[in-house]
């Protein structure tokens, strides 16, 4: 029963403002009072950065602004301005965006996908962030002889998510990556149904993360992934009799041995109701699953939902242990079809600061591990393994295959493309004050489902193009086939462009 | 049922302003006097609650603001910007950044540990401390019942030679007398400060902090008079003078005192062994490169503790200083290779700046700390250091209610020490004193980068 056996159109790029009024931006423009209101700069800039106005021309989108690089241009605005009246300058605000992960260039680049489905041209760095290891020290190696040159058609993104040979159904998505759980009562049902409904559009999976199944996802049940967590909060058995994929969560990469903690201010009424919880009272799931304490209990659990739904496929999501290698063979003999391994720098929910810096692995290292032990247990083609906790870009995503993951798993970028700048104020009181990780009625409202579902659509559009161009640039005709090719990828440490034939590069 | 540790902590407020990372800056001219101006739907009602600190000329708005954008955003003219704060930049220094400052004193006076959401924004890993990770365990945990087991995990430690086994006389009798040994709560002595405003105050807080925690806070004896007195149980007094000078009655009330590594090291150990039988005496020594072969001939002389002292940075005495998380691993293996190291109690301290620290310096080798400059910090110190050049202090800490000071040293402790179980639950290991040198539940910058990265890139 192969549900996607033929490729279905993946959904258009359709362009979408900020929300906002002001687009935050890595430029200023300004326009001093010598203006003549000539209007030569509303025609110059190709950029639409001004609009026409009845005493001097309006700067509307900033954040469009190539910025300095203008100058070699002959529409330089700043330039040709008869009246010298335009100022172009850095944006001090942009210095204080972001973090070292999160630097203000992914953010702002990320904004600028959602906005426009381009890639950015304002000089941004979207393919690192400045963490100073991991991801950010990754380079691909590219061959120096171009090959053919395909059309992107030509070029699959698709992976099957269920390689065990089993009597299952198989499951293929079109992107190699699904979105990860994030429940009801951590991000609003705006949220929510934003990452349900561009998943259901990329042909991929959502999860629902813990805390239950809102009916208004009903009508999305073969795209969403409904995860048992350790609080069992809203698990049912009609709920995983609907689903394609359940996942188990064992561990969050967030807060790896914590569990899922929601503090009271956010248990709304409704909330409560679906997590069969009284509202105001924080709620806290215990770690880890009391029925589990051993790989055998384990498996009674996965045979269960075997038993309860027999055409899911089971993921088992873990963090990363100084054992992780070990546990991904443990969750495949218990029968897992996909083993989720989320790295201790991702994650979205509140979490303690000391656990998320200090506790695990990077994901950057347990992918690796894992992919070779599995290789040399001679499993690897049995399971999927899926990475996730902390991939900010294509580019991190492409990286996390070479090192031996199938495919990712998504979130904190999802809420980037909705405008989240990553403030980490989000726990606190009626949470996030752009309305994305809240449950407040009023706070909701800042966001429409329609907006924010294409934001979402738009930034992965461009993810998979630049995914696309990667692979051809390396030769491939399928994401597959970039899976574990450490080969292709070196570390800015340990590899020097000299002693290389390729082109040490992005 | 084991009985609880248990913390009581309650908000003590800032006396001066915060300095924050960035502040808003709002401009009036060109004002549109909107209908509804953004500023009235900021989240946390931070123009609501706008005002100005005249003491310090410091406009609240810079520390309330909590980074939502919002204003800036909506404002049509424009008008509302956010900067970086040069005052927050300019705190501490390379090693005692802004952000470890200002996280100590977040803990400090709320009394909680540092929560937030979005996952994490800091680099990849770092000198030091932050080239290291703690272990968990993913399944198989007996230890540890969601977040209300966990005062079940013990934090104590023990200070005083240890004898590894008992011996009995003919007629059953314990034919040995096993020194003393010191009980502490949690694993962490206050030290010296290495710099500070006139202490009076100062001392008296960590006193007061340190009885109220169970644990010790190191004083000099030449700083020592009668106002102390009252603290002398939680006292571990530190010989600067003549040994001799030490009044025979305070020595009585005292259980733990610490004397300067060096020639007569050990024979004054015995000497106030045979006086004061229940005296527990640390040995305290700067930390260098030949410190393991140092605390391997002092335990193979009799010493009982030894306090290993970095200096601000972690660094040991040495013209190529090794941070002390490496020294530490050396001393301790070279310890257990000798057989000896359950013998001894080592304390090591210097550069100890945040909670992670305790639990990996543990996992290290050491079984319990020294913190000093976080408790200056606690108390809204700035770590300018101004002070330790004669110049008057920013926060006028020599001016503080001894009482304040301790609720914001109990503050920060608490936060450690909850910090502490958040790891060894993770990990699933049920007492501190089993954290002590497990290496193997660790993760090693160095050796993962190598075996990781360093093999890529490579063909065939
Ligand atoms: S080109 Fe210069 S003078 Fe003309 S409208 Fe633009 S800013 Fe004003
Ligand atoms: S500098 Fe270039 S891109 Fe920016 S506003 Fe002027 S013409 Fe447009
Ligand atoms: S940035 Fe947000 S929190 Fe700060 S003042 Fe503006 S609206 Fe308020
Ligand atoms: S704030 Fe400066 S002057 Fe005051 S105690 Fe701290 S370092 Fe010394």
């Amino acid at each position: 029963m192969a549900i996607n056996t033929e490729t279905q159109k993946l959904p258009e790029i359709k362009p979408l403002k900020s929300r906002f009024r002001n687009a935050l931006s890595k430029y200023r423009v300004t326009i001093t009072k010598s203006c003549n209101n000539c209007g030569l700069c509303v025609t110059l800039c190709p950029y639409g950065v001004y609009k026409a106005g009845s005493k001097k021309p309006r700067v509307i989108a900033e954040h469009l602004c190539l910025g300095f690089p203008c100058k070699e241009k002959e529409f330089y605005c700043v330039n040709r301005c008869p009246e010298k009246a335009i100022q172009l300058t850095l944006n001090p605000a942009f210095e204080i965006l972001g973090d070292k992960r999160w630097s203000a260039d992914l953010l702002a680049s990320a904004w600028h996908m959602a906005e426009t489905g381009e890639i950015p041209y304002q000089g941004l760095n979207y393919k690192t962030g400045n963490s100073g290891g991991g991801f950010d020290k990754l380079r691909f190696i590219f061959p120096k002889e171009k090959g053919p040159d395909l059309p992107d058609e030509e070029v699959s993104t698709a992976i099957e998510l269920n390689r065990s040979g089993d009597s299952r159904p198989s499951v293929t998505i079109q992107v190699p990556f699904y979105f990860g759980g994030m429940s009801f009562g951590s991000v609003s049902i705006v949220t929510m149904l934003s990452r349900v409904k561009a998943a259901a559009a990329l042909q991929t999976f959502c999860c629902t993360g813990e805390g239950g199944y809102p009916e208004e996802l009903i009508p999305y049940d073969d795209h969403i992934i409904t995860q048992i967590a350790t609080g069992l909060f809203g698990v049912r058995e009609e709920t995983i009799k609907r689903v394609r994929i359940v996942e188990f969560k064992y561990a969050q990469g967030a807060k790896p041995g914590l569990g899922g903690h929601l503090l009271g201010d956010k248990v709304t009424a409704r909330v409560a109701s679906m997590r069969e919880a009284v509202a105001g009272t924080a709620l806290f799931s215990p770690f880890p699953f009391h029925s589990v304490y051993s790989v055998e209990d384990h498996k009674k659990h996965v045979d269960w939902i075997k038993e309860t739904n027999y055409r899911a496929l089971v993921s088992v999501k873990v963090s990363t242990p100084s054992d992780v290698d070990m546990v991904a063979v443990g969750s495949y003999y218990a029968g897992a079809h996909i083993v989720q391994l989320d790295g201790s720098y991702g994650g979205t929910g509140a979490a303690p600061d000391i656990a998320k810096k200090n506790i695990a692995m990077p994901l950057e290292y347990a992918v690796p591990k894992v992919h070779k032990f599995l290789s040399e247990e001679g499993i690897r083609d049995k399971v999927t393994i899926i990475a996730s906790g902390g991939i900010r870009s294509a580019y991190d995503m492409a990286k996390a295959i070479a090192l031996g993951a199938d495919g990712v798993c998504l979130g904190t970028a999802d809420l980037v493309a909705l405008e989240c700048i990553r403030c980490h104020h989000c726990e606190s009181g009626r949470g996030c004050a752009r309305g994305i990780a809240t449950t407040d009625e009023e706070l909701t409202k800042l966001m429409e489902l329609e907006w924010a579902t294409q934001r979402i659509i738009n930034m992965y559009l461009v993810w998979r193009r630049q995914l696309i161009a990667i692979l051809k640039r390396l030769g491939m005709k399928s994401v597959t086939e970039l899976v574990g090719r450490f080969d292709v990828i070196g570390h800015l440490d340990y590899i020097k462009q000299e002693d290389l034939e390729g082109e040490l590069e992005l | 049922m084991p009985p609880k540790y248990h913390i009581n902590t309650s908000r003590a407020a800032n006396r001066f302003q915060l300095i924050t990372k960035s502040g808003v800056m709002a401009w009036e001219e060109g004002c549109l006097k909107c209908a509804r101006c953004v500023k009235k739907d900021c989240v946390y009602k931070v123009y609501e609650k706008r005002g100005l600190d005249t003491r310090q000329m410091l406009e609240s708005l810079d520390s309330v603001c909590m980074d939502c954008f919002r204003c800036v955003q909506g404002c049509p003219n424009k008008l509302i910007q956010k900067g970086l704060n040069p005052a927050y930049k300019e705190l501490g220094d390379h090693y005692w950044t802004p952000e470890i400052i200002s996280g100590l004193w977040y803990q400090a006076e709320a009394g909680r540990i540092p929560v937030s959401g979005g996952g994490y924004g800091g680099a990849f890993s770092g000198p030091g401390f932050d080239a290291m990770w703690t272990d968990m365990s993913e399944i198989v945990r007996p230890t540890r019942d969601g977040i209300h087991g966990r005062e079940y995990i013990s934090t104590t430690v023990d200070i005083g030679r240890k004898v590894m086994a008992l011996e009995f006389d003919q007629a059953g009798a314990l034919s040995i007398d096993p020194p003393p040994v010191v009980e502490i709560p949690q694993p962490i002595l206050f030290d010296l400060l290495p710099w500070s405003p006139p202490r009076k105050g100062i001392n008296l807080a960590m006193l007061e902090g340190a009885r109220s925690l169970g644990t010790f806070a190191i004083v000099r004896q030449s700083e020592f008079g009668p106002a102390m007195e009252e603290y002398l149980p939680n006292i571990a007094l530190y010989v600067d003078g003549k040994l001799s000078d030490i009044s025979p009655e305070i020595l009585r009330k005292l259980r733990l005192i610490e004397i300067p590594y060096g020639k007569d090291a050990i024979a004054a150990q015995k000497k106030l062994k045979e006086e004061h039988p229940g005296l527990v005496t640390i040995i305290r020594m700067e930390l260098a490169p030949d410190s393991s072969s140092n605390v391997f001939r002092l335990i193979t002389e009799g010493a009982g503790a030894i306090h290993l002292v970095a200096d601000e940075y972690g660094l040991e005495k040495s013209d190529k200083p090794l941070f002390i998380k490496e020294r530490m691993r050396e001393i301790h293996l070279h310890l257990v290779d000798k057989g000896v190291r359950d013998q001894i109690t080592l304390i090591a301290g210097g550069g100890i700046a945040m909670a992670e620290h305790v639990a990996k310096l543990i996992i290290c080798g050491a079984d319990m700390l020294s913190v000093d400059i976080p408790l200056l910090v606690a108390m809204e110190c700035r770590v300018c250091r101004r002070c330790k050049d004669g110049i008057s202090c920013p926060v006028e800490l020599e001016t503080i209610d001894h009482l304040w000071g301790a609720s914001r040293i109990r503050n920060l402790m608490a936060g450690w020490h909850n910090q502490l179980l958040e790891i060894l639950g993770a990990m699933g290991i049920r007492e501190v004193r089993r954290l002590r040198g497990e290496m193997g539940r660790a993760m090693f910058f160095e050796k993962l980068e190598k075996d990781i990265f360093s093999t890529l890139g490579k063909r065939g």
